[in-house]
């Protein structure tokens, strides 16, 4: 099977277009990044609280709010999450708060608040029971080895710890952490009629689980955001170095430029979509430059090689040659990568979900910046350089990528 | 087959059975399935995004004991002067490397430069600015850098410590190495660091202190009134510990102690718990003294006998008995809930901590979220295998079954490489893994696309492989070592899950150039030895 056979398009005549389209998007995704006031920083960067709950049913947002209204934490976020890939998680919801106050206070303030309105709105039990639904293995298995429902005897606590493992794996891997009835459990060895009573008159079940918990003080977002810029300038100016090493310094140039403007259209799609950007973001950032970065160098690599075969070639046409011979490699790795991160984006979970999203738009962006915006760039220097004409064999740049592409 | 391919697969068959072996066949080799299945989960190791834990970042302030060393120094450099009959109008600390000492008698002024040359070793002096007969002392900077590691080290000694007598499993405490004052606490499987953040975060600071003021007061301010508005010397106002008397409400008083003081907690040979014999319901931690303490503290009682002493924890007066008689060994600290009883006994046993420790970060990943994120990341990671291996196969037939192949082989060395190294998989990890799948898919399809190429002009398969792995090759090295580059950078400069990731791409890419570039080749070269010289490729 080949889908690309023979193809000849004049890919600088056409450069004005992806231009045009760059500018566009450009132009969209700042302005709206300019009417949000600023990019939108994840709680890494940010620095304040995010607690992800995850209710028996379907969240009842309006009675968090009420709840977080009433113990003065107005200016508290309320986000639900739905997952493609796991129905479950339309039972959750994130709930956030800013940075308050200078840092002075104790870290985790601003979760204790949340976590007390959570218990006040939506704690049922009075009796003084533990809430099942948020206990951990070690103190089941204190709990257990206590009452003793199978009669083990006094040296039964390896049994009951493994016993107690049990019943919080069953929660926790097959019923998403929150179990509605004690009869849930019943399927699993040991899990006796006995077993089930002693929990049911030990525990309650509440109504929601924390799933995870973030805090990030103020001045550790501030450090964060620095070193992720620096990490990013420096992956830059390293790529820079390495192919103005092995081609010329345009080429290098060419490509760093083409990926910076990879790197700022999609910052420009994540304010579009109202993704945050956060550290995980900020790899998936570097993997798209990456990923443009190769497509990049395999159409250089092709031209240094051109350069060498068709000597009486004008330049625009080797470069447009190099694009066309190319072309079903670049097509198909870049489909096959749009695959691979459209499944991440749909089936990786909510984690993921920012990190795929950067990966959809940078794969698309990326792919045609190689051929759109890089190659023009250094076309556009030769012609500059050379004052129109056809780049002579003897030119002293064309035969240092000749002696480059001989090593 | 020629003997150099043979040998060529020999190689690879070696490697892919000691990176299996990796995986899988360590600590002991697998008998049962279930072996097995614990060997896996023994050696994939998980970060604490997937397994669920707590991860803290705390800072310690260490400026604190540095300020602390300028106290120190101020209060022997008094008693020195004082000694040999130097008279200074004011010794105080500027800062906390600076002493400023001024308005000192002309005629002790060399006595003065003695003393502090010769026993504050520590300190440089120069005339104070704008002061006459005053000295501003400044401490070595390599001592400041002294006293700054060793209350890191100190810290992170303590602080394993205390953690290690929680009990928790398999804590990680390590310097963060972001800033040169933070330390990384990793608890897996601790679904609520609260009592393990406050066993950190406590002092830790015990000491009996004479009460030089019988009186108590309702106040730091009244205090001090009551002493014309100054301390008598070397004392200070320690508050002592709400306690709500029957019927009242709760208040605290204020005591003036002794500020040197008789013993510490650095003095106590052992501490324990007992049911709290004035407080039912409650408990109290027993305490005794080394042999050495205890020849101090028994004269010392004696002669105090009818004088109060307070038992001050944290800063905090306790409780404030009166001695009654020579008391030689041991004492205690009431009244407690049985928990905090048995943190603060954890906490004395571990020792102080020699500055006090504020939170910077603190994350925690529930069980339940670590186990959707295992599902779902594997099973994302699975899914995109499955259709980019269907498309190769289509698209490329035989030789899309050698990049199939390839990919494998690809993912088994960076799990085995991961197994072998110790490296922690995370979830940015798993997005790792998934882009390394597509690497190496962009290789396989360079080359590939090049021997089509070669094809089409002409060449006869043997020689058209050829070409396409050699031209290929260049351009594979290229686009490898830039993204390399990249991770690099992303792992130096890089923090928490951006490091993660940058592990498993370099592991990733580094084993691609080799089953990409090797492996691909040797299969095509074992096809093209058993096929007539100018049969079709299959591609």
């Amino acid at each position: 099977m080949e889908f690309f056979k023979g193809v000849n398009v004049d890919w600088m005549g056409k450069a004005k277009y992806f231009v045009t389209l760059s500018v566009v998007l450009l132009t969209v995704g700042w302005v709206s990044i300019l009417k949000n006031g600023g990019l939108r920083y994840g709680i890494d960067f940010r620095g304040g609280t995010l607690v992800y709950v995850r209710f028996a049913g379907s969240p009842p947002i309006d009675q968090i709010r009420k709840g977080l209204q009433s113990a003065g934490l107005a200016n508290s976020t309320i986000q639900s999450i739905s997952d493609i890939g796991n129905p479950e998680s339309q039972r959750d919801v994130v709930i956030g708060l800013e940075q308050q106050g200078t840092g002075d206070e104790s870290l985790d303030a601003g979760k204790n608040a949340i976590l007390a309105v959570l218990h006040k709105t939506f704690g049922t039990d009075t009796s003084g029971k533990q809430d099942f639904n948020s206990i951990t293995p070690s103190a089941l298995a204190d709990y257990l080895t206590t009452k003793d429902p199978l009669n083990l005897g006094t040296n039964a606590g390896d049994r009951y710890k493994e016993l107690a493992q049990r019943l919080t794996d069953a929660r926790d891997k097959d019923h998403g952490g929150i179990v509605t009835s004690f009869d849930e459990l019943k399927n699993g060895p040991s899990v006796t009629q006995p077993v089930l009573n002693a929990l049911t008159s030990g525990f309650s079940l509440g109504n929601f689980t924390i799933r995870n918990v973030e805090i990030v003080g103020p001045k550790v977002g501030a450090q964060l955001r620095r070193q992720a810029v620096l990490a990013t300038l420096y992956a830059l100016l390293g790529m820079l170095v390495y192919i103005a090493f092995r081609f010329e310094w345009i080429y290098g140039a060419a490509a760093v430029i083409a990926v910076f403007h990879d790197v700022l259209i999609t910052l420009g799609f994540f304010s579009l979509f109202h993704y945050e950007i956060s550290l995980t973001v900020i790899a998936a950032l570097l993997t798209l430059v990456g990923y443009s970065m190769n497509d990049t160098i395999v159409i250089f690599d092709r031209v240094r090689e051109n350069l060498r075969l068709m000597r009486r070639e004008p330049f625009p046409a080797i470069v447009n040659k190099s694009i066309n011979q190319t072309l079903s490699r670049t097509i198909l790795t870049s489909g096959l990568t749009f695959l691979t991160v459209v499944v991440l984006y749909l089936m990786g979970g909510e984690v993921l979900r920012a990190f795929a999203f950067a990966m959809v738009v940078g794969v698309v962006v990326g792919t045609y910046s190689s051929f759109g915006i890089a190659a023009p760039i250094v076309v556009v220097w030769n012609k500059y350089r050379g004052q129109g004409a056809a780049i002579s064999a003897g030119s002293a740049a064309e035969k240092r990528v000749a002696a480059a592409a001989r090593r | 087959m020629s003997s150099d391919l043979r040998w060529k697969f020999i190689l690879i068959a070696a490697i892919i059975l000691i990176c299996i072996f990796g995986i899988v066949g360590l600590p002991e080799f697998p008998t049962s399935a279930k072996q097995l299945k614990e060997n896996l989960a023994d050696r994939i190791k998980l970060g604490l995004d997937l397994k669920g834990g707590s991860h803290l970042v705390l800072q310690v302030q260490v400026d604190e004991a540095i300020g602390q060393r300028c106290d120190e120094t101020i209060d022997a450099l008094s008693k020195q002067l004082h000694e040999k009959n130097v008279n200074v109008g004011e010794i105080r600390r500027a800062d906390d490397t600076h002493i400023l000492v001024r308005n000192i008698d002309p005629a002790t002024s060399a006595t003065f430069r003695d003393i502090v040359s010769n026993q504050f070793q520590d300190w440089s002096m120069s005339p104070a600015p704008g002061e006459q007969n005053g000295y501003l002392l400044t401490m070595k900077p390599s001592v400041v850098a002294d006293i700054r590691r060793n209350t890191m080290d100190q810290s992170l000694d303590t602080i394993t410590r205390r953690i290690n007598a929680l009990g928790l499993t398999e804590p990680t405490i390590a310097f963060t190495g972001r800033g040169d004052n933070e330390i990384l606490v990793q608890l897996p499987g601790e679904a609520d660091p609260t009592r393990a953040k406050s066993v950190i975060q406590a002092t830790g600071q015990l000491a009996l202190n004479l009460v030089v003021d019988e009186q108590t007061y309702p106040s730091e301010a009244a205090a001090l009134a009551a002493h014309g508005g100054v301390l008598p010397p070397g004392t200070e106002i320690v508050p002592g510990k709400a306690s709500a008397q029957s019927g009242q409400p709760a208040q605290t008083v204020y005591y003036i102690l002794n500020r040197a003081p008789i013993v510490t907690g650095q003095d106590l040979r052992s501490e324990s718990i007992s049911p709290s014999s004035s407080f039912p319901g409650q408990y109290q931690v027993d305490f005794k003294l080394s042999t050495a303490a205890a020849s101090r503290f028994g004269p010392f009682t004696e002669a105090n006998i009818g004088h109060r002493m307070a038992i001050v924890l944290n800063h905090q007066a306790y409780s404030a008995p009166t001695i009654n008689g020579r008391i030689d060994d041991s004492g205690m600290i009431e009244s407690f809930s049985q928990e905090a009883a048995q943190d603060l006994v954890l906490v004395l046993r571990a020792g102080a901590l020699p500055a006090s420790i504020k939170y910077l970060e603190e994350r925690t990943v529930g069980p339940s979220l670590g186990a959707d994120s295992i599902r779902q990341g594997v099973r994302a990671s699975i899914a995109s295998l499955v259709v980019v291996m269907i498309f190769l196969v289509v698209y490329y037939r035989q030789s899309g079954v050698n990049a199939v192949v390839a990919l494998i082989l690809n993912l088994i060395i960076l799990i085995a490489f991961m197994a072998y190294a110790g490296a922690v998989l995370t979830l940015p990890g798993i997005a790792g893994v998934i882009l390394t799948i597509g690497m190496g898919v962009d290789s396989n399809v360079l080359v590939f696309e090049r021997i089509r190429e070669e094809l089409r002009n002409g060449k006869a398969p043997a020689s058209a492989v050829a070409l396409g792995f050699d031209r290929a090759f260049l351009t594979i090295i290229d686009t490898h070592v830039t993204t390399i580059v990249s991770a690099i950078f992303l792992f130096l400069f890089g923090t928490g899950p951006v490091r993660g990731f940058a592990v498993t791409l370099v592991i990733g890419l580094l084993a691609n150039v080799f089953t990409s570039i090797y492996v691909s080749r040797a299969i095509f070269d074992y096809h093209l030895a058993h096929k007539e010289r100018q049969a079709e490729l299959s591609i």
